[in-house]
């Protein structure tokens, strides 16, 4: 496998296949390590980082668990390959600044993925389709069992796992999960929610990580203490508010369908018209536009596309995957060109 | 319009800079807007709200001389971390013991790990996974006994003594 067969492999959490995958886009899990006889990655010396960066990759060529898996050196990729990386959730932007000596495993259908030398040596992700963390936890902590066994992790009785920042200590767990939440936005309730997941250590976040905002609809919430919990309680604590999350989104769809349907189907509809006729079109309008017709679907308002297909929309109409199916670089006013011209195609199939 | 920084591109990003109540606007094309950007971003992060908190341990009953301490395994000092919001190495974890609490405190609310522990350290899983076992049980305990379920709590009480006693050897 080579980075350029990712553009034509959906990945396995875009597939809807997941549980309650109409509101939950996916579930995702990462742990945090370090290896102990080294500087953390931004202390130390280039010769530290190449040593953990050789270490950690004969890791996880030698393990059982990690089947067919892509490693790349980010310092030798160009910045449209970085940024197609970043855009399909296997890496964080910051891994792609300063690139020297930072590495990057892609497992099979893209479920896993491991960053080295970003701000820790390791950074363990899994991520799965719909609401399912149970599976994501399952799937992670056999890999960590398994790299725990030939790696020399930095540990101590009091503090468990050591990271570089002091709020990642502990577990060095983060588990999140992308939600979709159009209904609780046009209501105006989802301030309330936001607030509320604050109360409980929880923290939301928008599509595309750390730093971002919100868009189309789309909130991403995990959990901020890692020190003083198990894992399993973590997830239980994030496993339940977002059920009740998951409820107050169903029946916010109830009611905006029982006392507004017209207005609702007419923007729904309208939405699907401009993605399917227009010409020129900016990414933050088609993420807006994308995010409504989803919920037309998940509210049978519009039956002929398929979520899966929506879902890879969202991915593809990125800038960096434009440029990669385009083979070439693009200016902002090509990229909303090709972007309109793409979903025309995709739509219209 | 070409681009205010590189005069190459067209500029499509209009910027408006307010900086000692004089304001400027900057036309830029993506490239130049997107440095632009994560200059600002780096102008302020977790690292900068981090390093305020760090302050929490060394502020009372801390002569500046303890402050200079090295940590003897990377060399860095506790003045780098507050300045950076990282720390150096694993090794720091101990060096920096005391003013850590505090701030462990702070963000997570507790100052001890709870969870699991890696294969090739059986020794300390082992106390690791005592803990753990000790802390189930007294959380089990608390719930048991306000169902008033007495005759559970009592067992419950008996097994966390008899581990107890087992930690101890």
């Amino acid at each position: 496998m080579n980075l350029n067969d990712l553009l034509n492999n959906r990945g396995e959490w875009l597939k809807c296949t997941g549980p309650n995958s109409d509101i939950v886009m996916s579930s995702r899990i990462r742990l945090a390590r370090n290896l102990a006889k080294y500087s953390f990655s931004h202390w130390a010396s280039k010769k530290e980082q190449q040593e953990v960066l050789e270490i950690s990759k004969q890791a996880v060529s030698l393990s059982k668990k990690i089947k067919n898996c892509l490693c790349l050196d980010i310092g030798k990729l160009d910045t449209i390959d970085r940024q197609f990386l970043v855009e399909r959730h296997l890496m964080s932007k910051e891994h792609g600044v300063e690139a020297e000596n930072k590495g990057l495993c892609v497992g099979d259908k893209e479920i896993l993925s491991i960053m080295i030398n970003e701000e820790d040596h390791l950074r363990i992700q899994v991520m799965k389709s719909g609401f399912d963390l149970r599976d994501a936890w399952y799937v992670i902590n056999d890999i960590d069992n398994e790299l725990s066994s030939s790696l020399y992790y930095a540990y101590s009785i009091d503090f468990g796992y050591l990271t570089a920042c002091p709020t990642n200590t502990g577990t060095g767990m983060r588990a999140s999960v992308m939600l979709h939440l159009p209904s609780l936005v046009m209501t105006k309730q989802i301030g309330k929610v936001l607030q509320a997941i604050t109360k409980l250590s929880l923290t939301a976040r928008g599509l595309y990580g750390e730093g971002t905002e919100a868009s189309g609809n789309f909130f991403q919430i995990s959990n901020q203490v890692s020190l003083g919990h198990k894992e399993e309680d973590i997830i239980d604590n994030i496993e339940r508010i977002i059920k009740q999350i998951i409820d107050h989104e169903h029946s916010a769809r109830d009611a905006l369908i029982s006392q507004n349907k017209a207005v609702l189907e007419d923007r729904i509809w309208r939405a699907y018209g401009t993605l399917k006729s227009a010409y020129i079109i900016t990414s933050s309008e088609t993420i807006d536009l994308l995010s409504l017709v989803r919920l037309g679907l998940d509210l049978n308002l519009i039956k002929k596309v398929d979520r899966a297909l929506i879902n890879e929309l969202f991915m593809i109409i990125q800038p960096a995957h434009l440029q990669k199916i385009e083979k070439k670089k693009l200016n902002p006013n090509e990229r909303d060109i090709k972007r309109a011209q793409i979903i025309r195609e995709k739509l219209g199939e | 319009m070409l681009c205010n920084i590189c005069s190459k591109n067209q500029a499509t990003v209009h910027l408006t800079e307010i900086i000692d109540e004089k304001m400027t606007e900057l036309h830029l094309c993506e490239d130049c807007a997107q440095k632009k950007s994560t200059q600002m971003e780096s102008h302020f992060g977790l690292a900068d709200l981090l390093a305020g908190l760090a302050d929490l341990g060394t502020q009372f009953n801390k002569t500046s001389k303890e402050i200079k301490v090295k940590c003897s395994r990377c060399g860095l000092t506790y003045e780098d971390f507050k300045r950076i919001g990282r720390l150096g190495c694993g090794e720091c974890y101990s060096t920096f013991k005391d003013s850590l609490l505090p701030l462990l405190k702070r963000i997570h609310g507790s100052t001890q790990h709870y969870g699991k522990s890696p294969k090739k350290m059986p020794k300390i899983g082992k106390i690791v996974r005592t803990r753990n076992e000790l802390q189930d049980l007294r959380d089990k305990l608390q719930k048991v006994i306000q169902l008033e379920q007495f005759e559970e709590a009592a067992k419950l009480r008996d097994k966390i003594r008899e581990l107890e006693k087992r930690k101890k050897k």
